[in-house]
C-alpha cells in the first residue's frame, strides 16, 4: 500500500509551513503545500487552512480556482480540515473588511467580538471589575467544550486548551453542527463538524500536545 | 475558565547563540537556541519570542536557519523579531516558520510600515516592540519616551501615545520593554504597562525586570498585562516554565498547566 497524501492548500496567505511540519511530526504521509489543482485532486485528505483579512483570502481563494474545487473536495467525501479563516471562508458571509462573501458551504456568519453586544457588555464588566477589558484579537489559548463525540476529539480531554488568535468567530445557522464550543466574553464556536469536514477556529498547528493529537487523529480520520 | 494569561520565554540571539544581557551590555551565554526552545516548548511554554540581536547582515541567514529549525520542533507560536524593515524581511521570517514578527526600530522610522505589513500579513502577526525609558522628574506627571538601538537613543516619542498609534495602525500585539527595568531583576515597571495597557484594546506583553516569580503575576495583576515575557529567569535554571505557571495559578491567574 502506497502511503497516504495529505494536501495543504496553498494561497499565499500566511504561515502553512507549520501546519505542515506539525502534519509530518504526527504521521506517516506524504505532505503537499500546494496550489495545484491536481495534487489537490488526487490527495487522500484536504487541509484548508488560513490567516490574514477574509478578503484578501476570499480573493486570492477564488481567483486560484480554489472555490470551485475545495466545494469539489468537499462533495468527494474525503476528510477535509478546515482552519481559522479557512473555516470561515466556508460560511455564507462574513462582516470582516465591510463585508466579504464566502463559500457558503455552510449557512452561518462571521461576526466580530467588538460589534457584539453580549460581548462589549463583558468587556465593560471586565474592566470595571478586574480593570482590564477584553482585548480583541481574543489571542491565548482558551478552554474548548466538545459539544460533540467526534473521531477528531479522540484521546483529546474535554476542556482543553486550544490555541486562538482571530477578530471575527463563526456563527452557524444549525447549532448542531457545533463540534466545540468556546467563551471569550460570549460564547462562540470553536468548532464545526459535518460529515466528512471538521473545522475549527482555533490552530491545532500551534495547539501543542492537544494540537498536535487533533491532527494525528485527522490523518486517521475514516468518514464514511 | 477563560482565556489564559501566557508566559513568553524570550531568546534574545547573537550569532546563532541564545545570550542575555543586563541593561544591554554584559552578555552571558545561555545555550543554543533550538535546544533552548524545545526545552521550554516541554516545559509547557505558551509562545515563544526570539529576538535576534546580530547586528550585521551576514548572520541573517543564520538567524533565518535557526527559525526554520525551531519551527520544525516546536508546536506553539513563535515570535521572531531584530532587524525587520521591510515586507520582505516579514515574508522570509514568515516562509522560515514564524507565526509573528515583532517591529521595532522600522516602526519608528516610518509608522506607515506597521499599516503596509498589517495590511499584507494580517494584523495578527504584526507585534510593535516598544523600548520606553522614563523621562518624567520626581515631581512631575510620569512620562515614558520610546527608545531605540538597543536602548540607546532617544526619540522624543511619548510611549503611550506611540502604543495607541501602533494599534490603530494595525499591530496586533504590543511588546513593552522597560528599559529602566531591563536586566535589574526588580520587576516590571507596573506604571507604565498599566498606562499602556489602559490605552489600547490589543493584548499587551509585559517586558523587562523579572527576576522572580512574583514579579510575573505582578505584571498580570497589578499591570492589566495579557502576557509576561521573561528570559534570563528561565535561561539560568533559576525558575521552569512550569514553576513559573504554578506560582501564577496559585495567585489566582488563569493559565495554562
Amino acid at each position: 500500500m502506497s502511503r497516504q497524501q495529505i494536501a495543504v492548500i496553498d494561497y499565499g496567505m500566511g504561515n502553512l509551513h507549520s501546519v505542515a511540519s506539525a502534519l509530518q511530526h504526527v504521521c506517516d504521509a506524504d505532505i503537499a503545500v500546494t496550489s495545484d489543482h491536481h495534487i489537490v485532486k488526487r490527495a487522500d485528505r484536504v487541509i484548508f487552512p488560513g490567516v490574514g483579512a477574509i478578503r484578501d483570502c476570499m480573493a486570492e481563494i477564488r481567483r486560484l480556482g480554489f472555490d470551485i474545487l475545495v466545494k469539489q473536495e468537499i462533495a468527494s467525501g474525503k476528510p477535509v480540515l478546515a482552519i481559522c479563516v479557512g473555516m470561515q471562508a466556508l460560511m455564507q458571509h462574513s462582516e470582516e473588511n465591510g463585508g466579504v462573501e464566502g463559500l457558503a458551504h455552510f449557512d452561518g456568519t462571521v461576526d466580530s467580538f467588538s460589534g457584539n453586544g453580549v460581548f462589549k457588555t463583558a468587556s465593560l464588566h471586565a474592566k470595571a471589575h478586574e480593570g482590564v477589558q477584553l482585548k480583541v484579537p481574543h489571542m491565548g489559548w482558551n478552554n474548548v467544550a466538545q459539544t460533540q463525540d467526534h473521531a477528531l476529539w479522540r484521546g483529546i480531554a474535554d476542556n482543553s486548551r486550544f490555541y486562538f488568535v482571530h477578530s471575527y468567530f463563526v456563527a452557524p445557522s444549525n447549532s448542531l453542527i457545533e463540534a466545540g464550543r468556546c467563551s471569550y466574553g460570549v460564547e462562540f464556536t470553536a468548532s464545526i463538524a459535518q460529515a466528512n469536514v471538521f473545522a475549527t477556529q482555533f490552530h491545532p498547528e500551534k495547539s501543542h500536545k492537544v494540537g498536535l493529537r487533533l491532527l494525528q487523529n485527522f490523518a486517521k480520520w475514516r468518514c464514511e | 475558565m477563560s482565556l489564559a494569561k501566557r508566559i513568553i520565554p524570550c531568546l534574545d540571539v547573537d550569532k546563532g547563540r541564545v545570550v542575555k544581557g543586563v541593561q544591554f551590555v554584559d552578555i552571558r551565554d545561555a545555550g543554543d537556541p533550538v535546544e533552548v526552545a524545545r526545552r521550554y516548548n516541554d516545559e509547557g511554554a505558551d509562545e515563544l519570542t526570539f529576538l535576534d540581536i546580530t547586528a550585521s547582515h551576514e548572520d541573517r541567514d543564520t538567524t533565518v536557519h535557526t527559525v526554520e529549525q525551531i519551527a520544525a520542533q516546536v508546536f506553539i507560536p513563535l515570535t521572531v523579531g531584530g532587524g525587520i524593515r521591510e515586507l520582505k524581511d516579514i515574508r522570509t521570517m514568515l516562509n522560515a516558520g514564524a507565526d509573528k514578527v515583532s517591529i521595532n526600530s522600522a516602526a519608528v522610522k516610518n509608522p506607515e510600515f506597521v499599516r503596509q505589513a498589517s495590511e499584507k500579513f494580517g494584523a495578527q502577526c504584526i507585534v510593535v516592540a516598544i523600548d520606553a525609558r522614563k523621562v518624567s522628574g520626581d515631581h512631575e506627571p510620569a512620562r515614558w519616551e520610546i527608545f531605540t538601538h538597543g536602548g540607546r537613543k532617544p526619540t522624543g516619542i511619548d510611549a503611550v501615545e506611540w502604543a495607541a498609534k501602533m494599534a490603530a495602525y494595525g499591530a496586533g500585539e504590543i511588546l513593552l520593554t522597560s528599559m529602566d527595568c531591563d536586566g535589574t531583576k526588580n520587576g516590571f515597571d507596573i506604571e507604565l504597562t498599566r498606562a499602556v495597557s489602559d490605552v489600547v484594546s490589543i493584548p499587551v506583553i509585559a517586558s523587562g525586570g523579572v527576576g522572580n516569580l512574583d514579579h510575573l503575576a505582578d505584571g498580570v495583576e497589578h499591570a492589566g498585562a495579557d502576557a509576561v515575557l521573561a528570559a534570563s529567569i528561565f535561561h539560568f535554571g533559576e525558575y521552569t516554565v512550569r514553576e513559573a505557571k504554578e506560582h501564577m495559578q496559585m495567585r489566582g491567574i488563569e493559565v495554562r498547566l
